[in-house]
């Protein structure tokens, strides 16, 4: 069985299609979060949840009602209250942008009002199965660390593929992952997931998915290099992408198999994880086939165009090039 | 042959040493907070009280250096918690003055200004020096006060970018509240010789002495005697010695007792230290007042009848459950600083449990989807990369177990996309396979070209992956660090499977036998 059979698809003709229609996406994403926002979890914001569980599930209406008249709870609109897991559960998110005062055991007032507050209306019994309450310090400090992760990963990235291969391949590469990253922003954007703590886990796991893939058509690239060196380098990166296109799309669907199962079953805690890995293993699969490939090749083309040559000349700077490496290539 | 076999025997060596790991899987995999239940805190070690404290009493030494030299009329003020400031030393005095200094200036260091004014600043290794003591001070009366608790395995942990905050996890604590206030409680207990009091305002208090405190006295809050247990005690001042006759430090021991009145109360042992200076000053201030101070609050100011060496009570208006948590956290020690929560996570254990119901049913799914998947596409192939994948599943739960590392519900997820993401190197593998075949090789050549071109990819997109979950675990804690560990665990055994356990197979289904077409 085989998807395609010898495929030969000119995919760098599409580079700048792709890259115009990724430039609309995340356009959109940056309009979409200057606009709207980037919801962010607890963890970012700060506040208060209380997960709850009922004897017999009220509605929405009603625990919002119960939470309105209690005089501790000041967030009023603000408040969110939606259904946790399945309906059979009965169980319910309580979330407030507010939290006691850092000082003492203070920090759970809200959340002992919310309580109260429910106890105080005839919503049946219930029990908190759970509650976070994160001060506003924590926040910050979570989103000064997420991004050192992320840009420490990317450049950890870059100095490792630059090392194993060519530093204009390493920027490809990290072009394309910033690239993912900034779609898959776009999509939690889109979407409305919360920025959380997994959602962070799940985007530097992007990282990682998103880098392999093109690695995989890079060392193509490279064997290509060395064996074909009549080709130009487009038809080079070209003939890689086919060549490990079957990969790539089987690669793509196992994990996606499995990003899906977690999505639909993982439970609550898991859905933004499970979206931000479907999204991501899409977005990762195209932008090395289109965007990687794109890029490496614009650098190259860029460079060759100092030497003074025809174009065959730049086959032998390549292989020239190769042979030096060829204790690396093996 | 003989190779043959020996890879097929370090083959089963392996996996059955990692189901002996994880067998039986609910005793031996440990569960993370998140899947377990429990509550996990967050609070900052507010090292700026150490700091002052420090502060206060360089300060003290120098005004008793300075008076004992003969200097008099200088004021001397904190300004800062590292800082402290004199004003207006005479000028016939400044020399001696100097030389009083001179004793601090081992840890502050001092800058003259006009008009006989110095500033003294801690210098700042010094503070940073007592700022990671008190941390570490405060981590360890916290690892002895939930020891007490009896809590099965928590962790308690440094952490914060400026390392002054501290993790605490308590799986499967219900009284949340209760462990809580044990672990913020300060327990700063002194006992302070009274000099006045009490009187029902400040100004009462220091009705006597015209307005002003002594500068060897403080004025300290406390509950009035005559509040009977319960009612709201009104609060009274009580004018006390600044130097505190003895301290938790001094203490030998405290328990649960009863007092006269047979309310709910704390005896305590003091040490020989402690009874040898409590012993003189209870025998110098028979008859005065003495003041068992809790956090800067006097909980009670018996008279002293006799001398007293080695023993006392605290009573107050407490509960049974309050004197208990008491006697725990005065054995404990003293915090050295103040703290305060800033964050709190508790988990439900249904909660967790469905957790656990969830990621098992995702997993399942998942790994169900996968297997077909392949079995489809590959064949009799597709048999050899399942068995690949199973053993790295199985490897990756018997090391995880091994080392003791925490399965956490992001762990979980870690677990399904290990599935996903490695089978991703059989595809790699047999893709290959499958284009040396086209290439008209003999099915052993295209098998050993298969598994050697592509091993220097497998690498390089195994330490890539690598690469990244090294930085998550940095960033993370307890649920996102399961996730890295789960994930760079599945890597490194999936490298394994997929290359020397996947080729191992191969060669045993081929060895021995005439096979014209392979199944991929």
């Amino acid at each position: 069985m085989q998807i395609f059979k010898n495929p030969h698809f000119n995919f760098v003709k599409y580079r700048w299609h792709a890259l115009i229609l990724s430039w609309i996406i995340i356009g959109a994403g940056v309009a979409t979060i200057f606009t709207a926002g980037l919801p962010l979890g607890v963890e970012f914001s700060g506040g208060t949840i209380v997960i709850v569980k009922f004897d017999t599930a009220p509605s929405v209406e009603q625990v919002r009602a119960a939470l309105g008249r209690h005089q501790g709870i000041t967030a009023g609109q603000n408040i969110v209250v939606q259904r946790y897991g399945d309906e059979a559960a009965r169980e319910v998110l309580i979330r407030l942008p507010e939290v006691g005062q850092e000082q003492g055991t203070g920090l759970t007032k809200t959340a002992d009002a919310v309580v109260n507050g429910l106890s105080a209306s005839n919503l049946g019994k219930f029990t908190v199965v759970g509650q976070q309450v994160v001060g506003p310090v924590v926040g910050q400090e979570l989103t000064r660390k997420g991004i050192l992760a992320t840009v420490l990963s990317l450049a950890g990235l870059l100095a490792y593929i630059a090392f194993r291969f060519r530093f204009s391949f390493a920027v490809g590469a990290v072009v394309a992952t910033v690239h993912d990253l900034l779609v898959t922003l776009a999509f939690l954007a889109f979407f409305r997931y919360d920025m959380s703590l997994n959602v962070i886990a799940a985007i530097l796991t992007v990282t990682g998915y998103s880098t392999n893939d093109t690695i995989v058509i890079f060392d193509r690239v490279r064997e290509n290099l060395k064996n074909a060196r009549r080709d130009s380098i487009l038809e080079t990166v070209n003939t890689a992408i086919n060549q490990t296109l079957n990969r790539t799309i089987l690669t793509a669907g196992t994990t996606l198999l499995s990003a899906v199962s977690l999505f639909l079953f993982g439970g609550e805690v898991l859905k933004g994880f499970a979206f931000t890995m479907i999204v991501g293993v899409i977005t990762g699969t195209y932008s090395s086939v289109f965007i990687a490939a794109a890029i490496v090749t614009f650098w190259r083309s860029k460079g060759a165009a100092r030497v003074p040559a025809p174009a065959a000349t730049n086959g032998d700077a390549a292989r020239k090039k190769t042979n030096n490496r060829k204790n690396r290539v093996s | 042959m003989k190779n043959l076999r020996w890879r097929v025997l370090a083959t089963l060596v392996i996996v059955g040493l990692a189901i002996w790991a994880v067998y039986p899987p609910d005793q031996k995999i440990k569960l993370g907070l998140d899947l377990q239940g429990g509550v996990h805190l967050v609070l900052r070690v507010q090292t700026d009280d150490a700091l002052r404290i420090d502060t206060e009493t360089t300060l003290e030494q120098l005004r008793e250096a300075a008076e004992t030299k003969g200097v008099s009329g200088a004021t001397f003020t904190a300004t800062t918690p590292t800082q402290f400031k004199v004003e207006g030393v005479p000028q016939p005095q400044d020399a001696a003055f100097r030389e009083a200094a001179n004793e601090v200036q081992a840890t502050f260091n001092r800058e003259s200004g006009a008009n006989g004014s110095y500033t003294f600043e801690m210098k700042p290794n010094i503070a940073v020096q007592l700022r990671e003591s008190t941390v570490t001070q405060a981590l360890q009366t916290i690892e002895r006060r939930v020891n007490d608790l009896g809590v099965a395995e928590p962790v308690i942990a440094r952490t914060g970018s400026n390392n002054d905050q501290i993790i605490v996890e308590l799986p499967g604590v219900k009284e949340v509240a209760r462990a809580k206030e044990i672990i913020r409680s300060t327990a700063l207990l002194e006992l302070k010789i009274v000099e006045d009091g009490p009187a029902g305002t400040k100004d009462a208090l220091l009705q006597s002495r015209s307005g002003a405190v002594p500068s060897n006295m403080e004025v300290v809050p406390g509950a009035s005697d005559s509040t009977a247990a319960g009612d709201r005690a009104a609060t009274v001042f009580y004018l006390v010695r600044r130097t505190a006759t003895v301290t938790g430090r001094d203490l030998r021991n405290a328990k649960p007792s009863l007092d006269e009145m047979n309310r709910p109360a704390v005896s305590f042992t003091l040490n020989n230290d402690g009874a040898r200076k409590f012993g003189k000053a209870t025998g110098e201030n028979v008859g005065r007042r003495l003041a068992i101070i809790l956090d800067g609050r006097i909980q009670s100011a018996p008279v002293i009848e006799s001398r007293i060496t080695d023993q006392g009570r605290i009573s107050g208006t407490f509960t049974q459950q309050e004197v208990q948590d008491l006697s725990l956290v005065l054995n404990s020690g003293a915090l050295p600083a103040s703290m305060t929560y800033l964050e709190e996570n508790t988990v439900g254990p249904s909660l967790g449990a469905d957790s656990i119901r969830s990621g098992v049913i995702a997993s399942l799914v998942g790994l169900g989807a996968v297997l077909i998947f392949m079995l489809v596409y590959y064949h009799l192939s597709g048999i050899n990369a399942v068995v690949a994948l199973l053993f790295n599943l199985l490897i990756l739960l018997g090391l995880m177990s091994y080392i003791g590392a925490t399965m956490t519900l992001p762990g979980i997820a870690g677990f399904v996309l290990t599935m996903g993401i490695g089978v991703d190197s059989n595809v790699l593998i047999f893709e290959r396979i499958k284009e040396e075949l086209a290439a008209q090789r003999g099915i052993r050549q295209a098998l050993d070209a298969g598994f050697s071109r592509v091993f220097l990819t497998l690498l390089d997109t195994h330490v890539a992956s690598l690469i990244s979950a090294a930085f998550l675990f940095q960033f993370g804690t307890g649920p996102i660090r399961g996730f890295a560990m789960t994930l760079s665990i599945g890597l490194l055994s999936n490298l394994f499977t997929a290359t020397f356990v996947s080729k191992t197979i191969f060669e045993l289904v081929l060895s021995g036998r005439k096979v014209q077409k392979l199944s991929i």
